[in-house]
This record gives C-alpha cells, sequence and structure tokens, in this order.
C-alpha cells in the first residue's frame, strides 16, 4: 500500500491527453487506466438500495436476536398474509358460501345458482383429493369404485354420499361405514370346492352363458347359506352393510373367475379414508353434490336411512370400467385436522354442522360385503 | 466529497480494507447463524410429535435410498394455493426427527407432506408397483421390486442408537425391542400383540399389514407405513394457538 500511495501522489493530477480524464497512475506497458468515477445512475441505485435496506429493517422482521428476531414495525408473518389471502377467497365466494352453508341438499339440487356454485367447487376438490383413486372423471379402477354409474355399494342419493364421504368406509373414524366379507377360504368356512361352485354360480347371475353345462344347484345352496344375508337371496346386494350387487356384470376389483375365486378365499376390504377433519364441511358437502351429479345421482332422501337394498338399480353402468359406487378405498388413518384447503385457518370444525345427516350406520357384523365389483363385462 | 476521500483511504489501504471486508462478512455470517443457535424460537412447540417407529424409520431409509425426495418435496409452504391443495402449511417441529430433512426442492411428482392417511393402503401399494394403474398419467418409475424385498429391520435397532446421538429421543427400551417393534407394526393387532408397540409409540401407530403379504415384513410394507405416518402427528386443534404466536 505505500507503493500505491506513493504512485498515486507521483501521478497526483496527471491528465490524459486524448480524454482529458485524470489518470490513476498505474501503468501497464505504456497503457494507463483512467480514473473515471462511476456512473452517476449506479451510484444512486447504490444509496437508495441503502436506504430501502434500512426501511425494510424497520419494516419486516428482518435482524436475528436473542429471543427470536425483530419484529418489524407492522407484525408482518407470512402466516397472517397467508390468512388474509385465504379470507380473501372465503370473501368472494361470500355470496354464495353463506347461503350454501345454510341450505340443505334439497335445496342447493332446487337452487340453479347454488348448485352450480357446488358443482364448480366439488369438480375441483375432486381433482385435488378424489381423483387419485377414483379416477379424474370418476371412473374408479381396480378397487376403487366408478362413481359415474348407477351401482352404489352404499347408497347414492345425496345425503349417502355425503355420509361417506365424510367419515369413509373401514377408515380410522368412528362413524365410519364398515362391514367385512369373510374370507371364507383363508378362515375355513368353505372349502375349495364350494368355493368353485359357488363362484360358478355368483357368475352365472350375471352372465348365464358362463355356467352353461353346470349344475349350479350347489353353489345355489352355498350361496343362500353363506352369502345371501349379507348379499340378498336374489343376490342384489345390501346397501346396508356395503354388499355389491352380484346380478350386474359391474365388478370394483374383476368378474372373472380367478378373480371372484379370490374374493371369496380371501374376502376384499378396500378402505377409503374419512374426509372429516382434512376438509371442511362446505367443501365436503360440494364434493357430495359433486360426486351426485357424476351420472349415478339418486334422488329421494336426504336425510334418511338407507335406500332399501335393492331399490338399487341393477347395473347399467356406461363404462366398462369399474363399478359401483360410493368411494372405498382409501385408507384410514388418522389425519390430524388441518384445515380445509382454502378457507380459513380454522381449525377443523367438528360435526355439526351441516343440516343433512344421513344416517345410516352399519352393523359390522355382516357376513360379506363389498367386494366384488368392478369391472363389468358389458 | 470528504466521504469520497474516506472511502478511497479505505480501498487503497489493503489491512484496512480486509478488516472492512471481515467485519462485513462477519455480520452477514451471524445474521445466518445466530438464529441456528436459537432453534428452539424457530421450532414451535407442538404437541405429538414422536419419533419415527423402527418401520416407519425402515421406510425412510429406503425414500433415501431410492431418491424419493429428488421428485417429491415434503414441505407444504404458508401460501394460499400451496395450503388449498396439500393442507396445512408444514411446521419445523415436524421435521425435527429426520435426520436428514427430506424437504426436498423440486416437485416432479406431489408434496408429500401430508399424504398420510390421503390414501389407503391399496391405493399405495398398487401406485408404488405401477403407478399408471392408479394414475394414467404418472411418469413415475415403478418400485414393485419393494414387495418382493424383506425390508433390512435386522439393523435397526443400530439405527436407532445412531439417531440418538443426534438428538432423536429413543428410549433404551425402544432400541431393545426395535426388531420386535417392526415386526409387530407390520403384522398388526388382528395377527400379534402390539401393546408393547403402542405403549413406547402411542395409541395411534398405524398397525397392520400394509402390504397384503402376511408372512412378510417387507420393504413395501416399510415405506407405505412411512408414507401412512407422514404428516399425521400434529394435533393442529391443540396448536393453533401456537401458530398464532409463531414467529
Amino acid at each position: 500500500m505505500t507503493d500505491a500511495k506513493k504512485e498515486h501522489s507521483h501521478s497526483k493530477k496527471e491528465i490524459d491527453t486524448v480524454s482529458g480524464v485524470e489518470t490513476t497512475g498505474h501503468e501497464w506497458d505504456g497503457l494507463k487506466e483512467l480514473n473515471n468515477p462511476a456512473p452517476r445512475w449506479w451510484l444512486w441505485v447504490f444509496y437508495i438500495s441503502i436506504i430501502w435496506s434500512v426501511w425494510y429493517w424497520v419494516v419486516y422482521p428482518a435482524w436475528p436476536t436473542f429471543s427470536g428476531a425483530t419484529k418489524g414495525a407492522y407484525g408482518w408473518t407470512q402466516y397472517k398474509k397467508l390468512a388474509a389471502e385465504q379470507q380473501e377467497i372465503k370473501d368472494r365466494q361470500k355470496a354464495y358460501l353463506d347461503k350454501f352453508e345454510k341450505a340443505s341438499f334439497d335445496q342447493i339440487l332446487q337452487d340453479k345458482q347454488l348448485y352450480a356454485f357446488a358443482v364448480a367447487g366439488g369438480s375441483a376438490f375432486f381433482k385435488d383429493n378424489c381423483a387419485t383413486c377414483h379416477g379424474t372423471g370418476g371412473m374408479g379402477g381396480k378397487g376403487f369404485p366408478n362413481l359415474n354409474d348407477d351401482d352404489w355399494l352404499w347408497g347414492g342419493d345425496i345425503g349417502t354420499i355425503y355420509q361417506t364421504i365424510r367419515y369413509g368406509v373401514r377408515s380410522k373414524h368412528e362413524d365410519t361405514r364398515v362391514s367385512q366379507m369373510p374370507a371364507f377360504g383363508v378362515e375355513k368356512l368353505l372349502e375349495k370346492e364350494e368355493i368353485e361352485k359357488v363362484v360358478d354360480y355368483v357368475l352365472s347371475l350375471s352372465d348365464p352363458q358362463s355356467a352353461a353345462g353346470k349344475d349350479l344347484s350347489e353353489g345355489q345352496e352355498i350361496f343362500e347359506l353363506n352369502c345371501a344375508s349379507c348379499h340378498g337371496e336374489d343376490a342384489k346386494g345390501s346397501r346396508e352393510v356395503g354388499a355389491p350387487n352380484l346380478t350386474d356384470s359391474i365388478w370394483l376389483y374383476g368378474g372373472d373367475r380367478e378373480t371372484v375365486f379370490k374374493t371369496v378365499f380371501y374376502a376384499r376390504s378396500g378402505v377409503m379414508p374419512s374426509w372429516v377433519g382434512r376438509l371442511d364441511d362446505n367443501t365436503i358437502r360440494e364434493l357430495a353434490v359433486y360426486v351426485h351429479e357424476l351420472g349415478g345421482g339418486e334422488t329421494g332422501k336426504v336425510a334418511s336411512t338407507v335406500t332399501a337394498p335393492d331399490e338399487a338399480t341393477e347395473s347399467v353402468p356406461e363404462e366398462s370400467v369399474t363399478a359401483p359406487e360410493e368411494q372405498e378405498n382409501g385408507q384410514d388413518e388418522a389425519m390430524p385436522d388441518e384445515e380445509a384447503p382454502e378457507n380459513t385457518p380454522a381449525p377443523v370444525q367438528e360435526d355439526d354442522s351441516n343440516p343433512v345427516k344421513p344416517m345410516i350406520t352399519l352393523p359390522n357384523e355382516s357376513e360379506e360385503t363389498g367386494q366384488e365389483d368392478g369391472h363389468d363385462g358389458e | 466529497m470528504s466521504f469520497i476521500k474516506k472511502h478511497e483511504k479505505l480501498e487503497k489501504n489493503s489491512i484496512l480494507l480486509l478488516i472492512g471486508i471481515i467485519i462485513t462478512v462477519l455480520i452477514g455470517g451471524l445474521v445466518e447463524i445466530i438464529p441456528l443457535f436459537r432453534m428452539e424460537t424457530v421450532i414451535e412447540p407442538v404437541k405429538g410429535v414422536r419419533p419415527y417407529t423402527p418401520l416407519e424409520l425402515a421406510g425412510y431409509n429406503i425414500y433415501i435410498r431410492e431418491g424419493c425426495y429428488n421428485c417429491h418435496s415434503q414441505q407444504i409452504r404458508p401460501l394460499r394455493d400451496e395450503v388449498a391443495r396439500y393442507g396445512h402449511y408444514s411446521l419445523a417441529a415436524e421435521s425435527m426427527y429426520d435426520h436428514p430433512f427430506q424437504w426436498g426442492s423440486k416437485r416432479t411428482g406431489p408434496d408429500l407432506a401430508r399424504v398420510g392417511g390421503k390414501y389407503s393402503d391399496d391405493w399405495h401399494v398398487a401406485h408404488l408397483k405401477n403407478p399408471r394403474d392408479v394414475v394414467p398419467e404418472s411418469i413415475m418409475p415403478s418400485y414393485s421390486f419393494l414387495a418382493r424385498n424383506g425390508a433390512k429391520i435386522d439393523d435397526l435397532d443400530q439405527h436407532l442408537r445412531t439417531l440418538r446421538l443426534v438428538g432423536v429421543p429413543y428410549t433404551d427400551e425402544m432400541i431393545e425391542n426395535a426388531e420386535k417393534d417392526a415386526i409387530a407394526q407390520a403384522n398388526g393387532e388382528a395377527k400379534m400383540d402390539i401393546s408393547g408397540l403402542t405403549q413406547r409409540y402411542g395409541e395411534n401407530v398405524n398397525a397392520r399389514d400394509f402390504d397384503g403379504q402376511p408372512n412378510l415384513v417387507s420393504e413395501m410394507d416399510a415405506l407405505v407405513a412411512y408414507l401412512q405416518v407422514l404428516g399425521t402427528m400434529v394435533d393442529f386443534k391443540a396448536t393453533e394457538e401456537v401458530e398464532e404466536a409463531a414467529p
């Protein structure tokens, strides 16, 4: 540095003859460095950013302290910002949401505006939460019911759908829908040959040709003794226990012989998670309306007890894929209650709110249940 | 002008400049480092977060081994859209027992911070075996081999012991019973006595046959057990006020 100082003093006042600018006195092989000042605009940006940073320290949380950090003049936090943004969405929906909250499902179905609101919201929530199992268009998949058809495991009126979404099927929630088909093979309730026979019989219900040349009487007897208590004498299923209709060609896990055999041998117990805690009540209601609207929604008793077992349609599904209804699958597990997607950070609500309280609770003792369905063979 | 002159002095004296640089870097460093020494001021004291069970830990190890974090994040930021899609934003406490944490930095697939309980075990198994079976547009690779591989559970006690060194509160009893607990969790109440497991890790532990193969504690069991607990530990009802006060 002393060198620099010296050089500097030596060259003080040396003016470059071409540009008329003072030089720094540094010279490399005859080239001299001009001592131009930093551009004015650059300096201004520099000074302004210094001023800005001081403002920032004051207004926003900035400096760490031993007990956390400076809070900033207005106590800004990202959580407050989030809450404000969520509130903004809520306010935007307020015109509908207020009405929606108070309306019963019947009223919603009759009010075009509310209905459109619910379907639009439900559609968005469906994609985020339900489509993963039930498919983007609700067409389902193996083990995950098709929501477009008229075949419902637990019932297809809107109140019933609502309850299914809310509490799930075989979920961890205490109000979950529960039923369990016995594993006839594993638990040695039936011999292998007996299962073969009852499978023949069951397959013949939806596809008479499958049994051509076989004697079904034994299978039928086995069915009546073991299966009819849930699936019904007529095999049309029972929604009280989520037992599927076996006379249609809609299969949840597949309708080929091997799959149906496995179903009877090992039993099935698809799980649908309960959403009460994870989604808020308005969201669940929007979803119920949306799923109901998908195609297979039934009218009728919104708040009542389940529909009679067989009124259900026999089949008629549309496409091929899968099955009956309602959601199943999912898992149980408890979710923490977090809040629902949109809307405030408000925590989970507890149940009460809705007007509609479907009620179905099913016995657990049923013997078989749900399972087969899916896939149909047209 | 005098200000400019002083600046010139600083620039032309290398010792002075060096000291100036050191002071500046120190300030920047302290601002970033001090909070680390005061970690307790940034981790919300929430209830419910517990160390992973041995089986979940085995799943966590598989999660890392397979590089899941390359495509999946585990942090829901407090942004409106993110909260709407994934649920409550992540809290620091939720990953305090992760060593290393799995926040990730890229989302080719969705965030998994709260995937626990969102789907059924069956779904997870079907999805891991062949993602296209359940999500036709998925580009995730197939992990069907997980169902065939037995999970490495005989050395879990050592994993627990190691984690204890870095502050995860595993007890001697937990370490001793690590392998047993893993087996119990993968079998569930129906088939085994899980009282030891629930007594050590809480009543809410998911204990069941996750992968549908009753005779094998597979890597699938472990990974699904891990996925099913993600984001489910915190009791948010009890936590609200804390959040309000959170920095």
